[in-house]
Parts: structure tokens; sequence; C-alpha cells
């Protein structure tokens, strides 16, 4: 019979586990940290975890290693990759092979949380959307976006449109794992977006950000006004009058690698 | 060595062909006087030897051999005389002023008859070169010219009472006269001896002048282009050659000088891309290996300060430690950014909050270093759009740099902002201007407030000059130079192709004069006019897109002072004045930020007396 924890922690520097440790024990989670991959797996073996916080750049084997071998041994565990913002892209890339979301090095005990509880909200709702008893309408939305839409993650979409630009908007998923949207920051039009980065940041009823990752990089060429004045259209209707920018994609084809479909 | 320099190549090879033409000339120029010399000595004794003969005439026809005798012996008697003989037709010796030669027989052979007898044929008749022989009688005897005249039969002669020739003689005798050439001689070797005089002298002339002239003209510019192209070689760009001539050379000179500038703000910008490059590169590295250190601070502290809850000063200071890593993050997320080319976040930002958060975070280094630190900030400031952390790194840098400048003495920083209204003119300077074929009208080497000014050319009728135009916009310390008075009759032209730079059916609408006109690449058209007491000018698309409120924020020591010297590099990488303290970067990274809000940062600073930063930052972007 396998234990049941809340979080696992895999992070070989030890100053680092060791505060999200305690930060997750604070909150009254069941928290394990180890210093490698291969270490994780092995505890995967006897013990269930809700959550993992997994760092990428690690000796021996790496956070995608990591996600591979999850994927290979079919166990459903929910990752969150945590990395500096020097490698931003190995952050897209470890949301493409299946991590749920991630959290960019280094970060306070509030962000953190944020992210922790997000993600576990999150795997529920996957796991209820998966799961044969809940079938219906409403769970269906979870698991597919809207053809012609790709997804970084479960956390944003960009759609393409014939003249070349492109629109970027919120996925359902994300903004279900919030508790309650309450408003939007916006960039201004004219600034640049990177694949990855932060580009809107949502406020939730319990007061804390959400950053909402760019899954595709380009110049703002729109903002929607209707989403900034009105947040909670973008939970009504995400894909479609909820999107948030209308933006000149500078490298569209190797954005959409990491973009799921 | 000697082939290896072109001026003694030259020098050589003129030389050689002066040396090869003045040795020919001479040559003929002494062959042709010898010659002319010893025609006219054969004139004279030919004229000499008619007149021994007429003298003879007549005692002869009289056969009066005593008075002949007597006659002979005195005319050879004279010093200009050797000798005068007169010989019979078959060669007798009849009469000599030598009596020992008298009755004896010339040898036909003899050089003396040689012209008459050459081929033992009787003598009829001589021209009277052929007559003339010039003949040594040993090595070491002065020559001698020897002229024999032939005395033909006469009617007197045949018909005379005495013993009387037969008339079928043609020649009755020949009279020989011998004069030495001494003289001559001595003034052939003496015109020689003049001209090979001159001669050498004109090679050795010829050659200095030229040596001096290829040395003047040629050798010494080559010599400092040469110089100069090893010292850029080695890697001095700063090293310029002296311009002191208008030809080619000259010409060579200036572009290289031009090439050697451009060369220097190519290898500048090479240089600073290229360490803007490795620091981008260098906070990659320093933001991947900081990230686990300053995760675990924030992580930690934010946790404690979470917790912290009623104990007032250990949350205040926990604040500092959150706050201050979180400005962490941001920096090393904005260097990446930067690495990563992005634009600056930008976000609507009051000012005065950003110098009230730079303060907080200097003020503890000041209070050590005994410094007041002043504000004075406007209040009612309009918010402008910039990136708070950039720019608040910004003004901690102006305050710690200040902090230094003040050092260990007791000092004041003053910290003041204010709204102001800026016009581009006086403040944007042109750095690029065009003709409408392209030609470079940024003259470096005559500096308007040190800065390169635009130089075009006028013309009024023949009369052309240049004029240094101030780069400074709506700035117009021009240097007119001897132009007369700006009107219809002055053409103002680019210095180079010569077109035209009037504007064209326009007129200044101040005074409605003649206005010029050219191009700064990409933005756009500069007019201006140059009457005199007119200040009008325009750069349309430049006054279009200025937007003409900013915030202004100044930063002002009294401290060391920066020197004048020091003051146009600033601004640039590594050019820090502290000695060990700072990194060089603070100020070039200040600029760079200010210089993405489309901001300006200036500096003024009197060595003993201070230093001011003003930074301005656009209201509208």
């Amino acid at each position: 019979m396998k234990t049941r924890q809340d979080i696992l922690v895999i992070e070989d520097e030890t100053a680092v586990a060791g505060a999200v440790v305690m930060v997750c024990d604070d909150e009254g989670m069941s928290v394990t940290a180890v210093e490698s991959a291969t270490a994780a797996l092995d505890l995967l073996e006897r013990t269930d975890f809700r959550l993992a916080l997994c760092d990428i750049m690690m000796q021996g084997m790496d956070g995608f290693g990591f996600l591979e071998q999850l994927e290979q041994r079919g166990l459903q565990l929910p990752v969150v990759m945590m990395t500096g913002y020097s490698t931003m892209e190995n952050a897209v890339k470890s949301l493409s092979l299946g991590a749920v979301d991630y959290i960019p090095k280094p970060f306070t005990a509030d962000e953190l949380l944020t992210v922790v509880r997000r993600s576990l909200r999150c795997a529920e709702l996957r796991s209820e959307a998966a799961s044969p008893r809940l079938e219906g309408d409403r769970s269906m939305s979870f698991v597919s976006s809207p053809s012609g839409y790709y997804r970084l993650g479960y956390v944003s979409w960009v759609n393409m449109e014939d003249e070349g630009t492109a629109r970027i908007g919120v996925s359902d998923l994300f903004l279900k794992s919030v508790a309650g949207i309450t408003g939007f920051e916006l960039y201004p039009v004219g600034d640049q977006l990177v694949q990855g980065v932060p580009c809107a940041v949502a406020t939730s009823a319990d007061g804390a950000s959400h950053g909402i990752m760019c899954p595709m990089g380009g110049k703002i060429l729109e903002v929607n006004e209707e989403a900034l004045s009105d947040p909670m259209l973008v939970e009504k209707d995400p894909f479609f009058r909820g999107w948030l920018y209308r933006i000149l994609p500078s490298n569209p084809d190797s954005n959409l690698r990491w973009l799921n479909p | 060595m000697l082939g290896r320099k072109i001026g003694i190549k030259l020098t050589m090879g003129v030389t050689f062909t002066a040396l090869l033409v003045i040795i020919v000339f001479a040559s003929f120029s002494i062959r042709s006087e010898t010659r002319s010399l010893l025609r006219e000595v054969e004139r004279h004794a030919s004229q000499l030897s008619d007149h021994i003969k007429s003298d003879l005439h007549y005692d002869m026809l009289a056969n009066d051999y005593r008075r002949i005798h007597e006659g002979i012996r005195r005319i050879g008697g004279q010093e200009s005389i050797d000798r005068v003989r007169l010989f019979n037709k078959s060669g007798e010796i009849m009469y000599s002023s030598d009596e020992a030669d008298i009755g004896t027989l010339v040898d036909q052979r003899a050089e003396s008859c040689y012209g008459c007898h050459l081929e033992g044929e009787p003598l009829e008749h001589l021209d009277t070169t052929d007559r003339t022989r010039i003949f040594r009688l040993d090595d070491d005897a002065p020559r001698m010219l020897g002229i024999i005249n032939p005395i033909y039969n006469q009617e007197s002669c045949w018909s005379a009472a005495c013993h009387a020739h037969p008339e079928a003689q043609t020649v009755l005798g020949v009279l020989d006269v011998t004069i030495p050439i001494t003289e001559v001689d001595r003034n052939i070797r003496n015109s020689r001896f003049a001209i090979m005089v001159f001669a050498v002298s004109a090679i050795v002339i010829l050659g200095l002048v030229v040596s001096l002239l290829v040395r003047w003209w040629i050798d010494r510019p080559v010599q400092q282009l040469v110089a100069a192209t090893r010292q850029v070689a080695g890697g001095n760009l700063g090293h310029t050659v002296e311009v002191n001539s208008r030809d080619e050379l000259g010409t060579l000179a200036t572009s290289f000088n031009n090439m050697t500038e451009k060369l220097a703000e190519a290898r500048m910008q090479l240089f600073q891309s290229d360490k803007l490059a490795s620091l981008g590169r260098l906070a990659a590295g320093v933001a991947h290996e900081i990230n686990n250190p300053l995760t675990a601070v924030l992580t930690y502290s934010s946790y404690l300060l979470k917790r912290a809850g009623d104990q007032p000063d250990a949350r205040k200071d926990l604040e500092v430690i959150v706050s201050e890593t979180i400005r962490c993050r941001e920096i090393v997320k904005s260097l990446l950014d930067f690495a990563r080319q992005t634009v600056p976040k930008k976000r609507k930002a009051d000012v005065n909050e950003i110098i009230g958060r730079a303060r907080t975070v200097v003020e503890n280094q000041l209070a050590l270093g005994r410094v007041e630190l002043l504000m004075d900030l406007a209040e009612d400031l309009p918010r402008v759009t910039v990136d708070a952390n950039q720019i608040q790194q910004v003004f901690i840098n102006l305050m710690v740099n200040a902090a230094d400048a003040i050092g260990e003495n007791e000092g004041r920083i003053t910290v003041s902002s204010r709204a102001i209204r800026l016009s581009p003119r006086g403040v944007l300077q042109i750095k690029r201007a065009q003709c409408r074929k392209r030609h470079d009208l940024v003259d470096r080497k005559v500096r308007i407030g040190d800065k390169p000014a635009i130089t075009l050319q006028y013309r009024a009728g023949s009369e052309t000059g240049l004029v240094h135009l101030d780069p400074m916009y709506g700035s117009h310390d021009h240097r007119l130079g001897s132009m007369p008075p700006m009107d219809d009759d002055i053409d103002l032209q680019c210095p180079e192709c010569r077109v035209s730079l009037l504007a064209e059916d326009q007129r200044c609408p101040d005074c409605g004069g003649p206005i010029y006109a050219f191009e700064v690449p990409l933005k756009g058209l500069v007019y201006g006019c140059l009457r005199e007491g007119c200040l009008w000018s325009r750069w349309e698309q430049v006054d279009a897109a200025w937007d003409d409120e900013f915030v202004e924020v100044r930063v002002q020591d009294d401290g060391c002072g920066i020197p004048k010297s020091q003051l146009p590099k600033l601004f640039e990488p590594f050019a820090s004045t502290k000695g060990q303290k700072g990194t060089g970067l603070g100020l070039a990274v200040s600029w760079g930020i200010v210089d993405n809000h489309n901001g300006t940062i200036t500096v003024e600073s009197e060595e003993g007396v201070g230093t001011t930063f003003i930074v301005r930052i656009p209201v509208g972007a």
C-alpha cells in the first residue's frame, strides 16, 4: 500500500529545497525533498504525491528527463518546474513535455504558495474531468480548446490569424484553478512580449497575483480593453471575446514547436 | 635599403637622366667649339699664307733670290710663326726660314705633302681645308698647323723676263707655312674644363635640389603616412597625420585621417557592443548562478516576513530584505532582458515615488559618509511611463556616484524633480547630414561646442568659401567665415559635389530670405536661414515627434567634480574615475536605460565645486 503525501520537492540545491519545504510545511502540507530525479523516481514507487516541484537544471537526470520518465512509467503526477529567468526557453519546453506550470526563480513565499495552490486545484480539475463519473458538458472544455488554437501548458492559448497576426488569451483551466479573478494588468501597445515570460498578471480574490505566461513572443498591436474593464468576460468566454492581446509574432514557427494543439 | 626608399629612387632616376643629358650636351658642345676654333685658326693661317705669297710675288717675278730669302727669313722669325718654306715642284726646298732645310728634298710621303700627294698624283688644285694639317712633331712638342699654298702658273710668270716657266706647267712651287697652335689648344682646354665644371656642378645642384624637393614634397608626407599606418596598425587610432599640402598626398592624408576617425568610431561601437555582449553573457551566467542563492534568501526572508506579524522592528528590516532581494531579481531580469534585446517593462509611475525608493536604498550608505541628502521634489508631477525598477537603478547609481564624489568629507546631495517643457532646439545634436547626392556634410575637423560642425560651401559670384553650421539643432553658433550677407546671389553648395543646398521655391517665413536644406538620413530634412539676425530653422520630423513635456530630475553634489577631459567619455563603459570603486558600468547602464526611455541624461561639472547629473524623461512616451 502506497503512502500519500502532498508535495515532492526535487532540487539539488539544499538551501532552496529547505526554504521550499519550510514554506509548504508551514501551510500544513506534507512535504518531502529529494536531491535528484532518480531519487524522486525511487520514492514514487513507494509514495504518491499530489504535486511535484522540480528544478530543471540538475546534476544527473534533469527536469526534462524526469518528465519523460513519468510519461514512460504512466505516472499521473502534476509537476511544477522551477527555473531561473536565464532558462526561460526550458520552462516553455517543460510545459510542452507535460509540466502543469512553472515558477521563475527566485520567488517569494507567497509567489510559491500561489503557484502551488493553483497547480493543486488545476490537478484536481483535470482528474475530475478525466474521471468518467463526472463526464459532462462542463468538464469537456478543460481538455480541448477550439480548433486552430495552440496552448502553452494549461496556462494560455494563441490563435494564429490569417493576416499573420495572432491573438493571445488565458485558457479556461487556468482561470478555473484561480480562485475568482478580480482584475488583469496588461502591458501597453507597442511592448515586446517574450514566449514563456509573464505577459499579464491576474489578481485573484485572495489577493494573490498570477503571472500568465506568454504563449508566443511578438509586438503588442492591440489590447482588449473590454477584458481589462470587465474581467468576468474573460472567465465567461476565455477563447473568444475574452482575448487579451493581438500581437505581431516575431518568431511564430519556433514558438509553435513548444505549443500543444 | 637605398632601393627601398621612393625618394632616393626618384632622386637617383632624375639625377642619372640629367647626367646622361648633360654629358651628351657637354661633349657636343666641346666638339663644336673645338671645331670652330680650329676653323678660325685655319682661316687665319690661310690668310697669312696668302699674304706671304702676295708679299713675295714681285720678288719672285723679279727672281730676286736675296730678297725672297730675306723676306722668308723675316716672316719666319716672327714669334707666331714657326717656319716658312718654299719648295719647287719637284719638292726641293728652295727657300726656308730655317736655313738648314734649304736644298733638301721634301719627302712626298711626309705629313706636309699628304694632302696633295695621296696617290702619288701630281698636284693640281686644293681647297683650303685640304691644304691644312695639324700635327705634332713629337709627344711633348706643341701642336702645329701647317698650311701649304701652291703657287699656280700665271701669265706674268711664263711671260716674265727671267728664266720663265713654261706655259704648260700648272704649279710652279708650294709655299709651306707652319704655325704653332698652342694658344688655340689652351683655349680649347680651358673651354673644355669650363664645360666640365658646369656639367658637374649642374648635376650636383640638380641632384641636391631634386632630393630636397622630393624629401619635402614626397618623402616627408609619405614617411608620416607610413608612420601613421604603423601607429594605426599598432592599434593607436587616435593618431592623425598632419596635412600641410593640397596635393594628392595632402588629399591622401586627409582621407587617411577620415578613415582612421571612422575606424575609431567603428571600433568604439564594436568595442561597446562587444563589451555589452560580454556583459550580456556575463549577466546570463551570473543570473543563472545567483538564482539559487537568491531563491533561498527570498523564500526564507519572505517566509519570515509573513511570520513576523506583531514585531514591527523585525518586520521593517525584513521588508527591506525582501524588497531589495526582489530588486536584485528585477536587476537580473532586466540584465537578461537587455541580453535578449527587449524593451523595458513600462508602466505609469510617479517619479517622486521612485526617487523615494532609491533614497531608502542609499540612505544607510550616505549616513556613513556623513553626507546630507536633501530632497526638493515638485508636487503634482505628471506620471511617466517607465520601468520603475530601471529608473530607480539610475537614481541609485547617480546618488551613489554623488556620495563617492564627496568621499570622506562632509557634503550635500540635492535631488530635485520638476516638470519642464523642452523643445528639441538646443538639445538635439544633428549627428549626420547629407547633400542630395549623399555626401557627408558633417565635418569632423571643425568643432562647434566640441561637436563636429556641418560644413557647406558658399558661392557668391566667383568667390567661394566654407561655412560651418552649429550641429545643435536650433542653436545658431554658426561660423560663417567670410561669407557676404545671405541673399539671392549666394548659392550654398555641398563642398564635395557642388550640388546646391538651397531649398527651391521656399523662403524663410521670418525674413523671406533664401533657406538651406540638408538631409539627416532616416530623419527627414533640416531647413534653416543664414541671414544675419534671423534665427529660423525647422526639422519637421523631430519637431513633430518630440514630446515637449518632460520630468527632469537633478542629482547635484558638492563633491570633487569631474575633470573636463573626462566629460565626453563619461557615459562610456569602464570610464569610471573612481579607481577601484564601482564596476565602471554604472553610468553606461544608466545612460542605456534613460536612452531606452527616449530620455536624455547630461552632466554639468566643475572641478572642486561639484557635479550635477540631469535626467529628463519624456512624459508622453
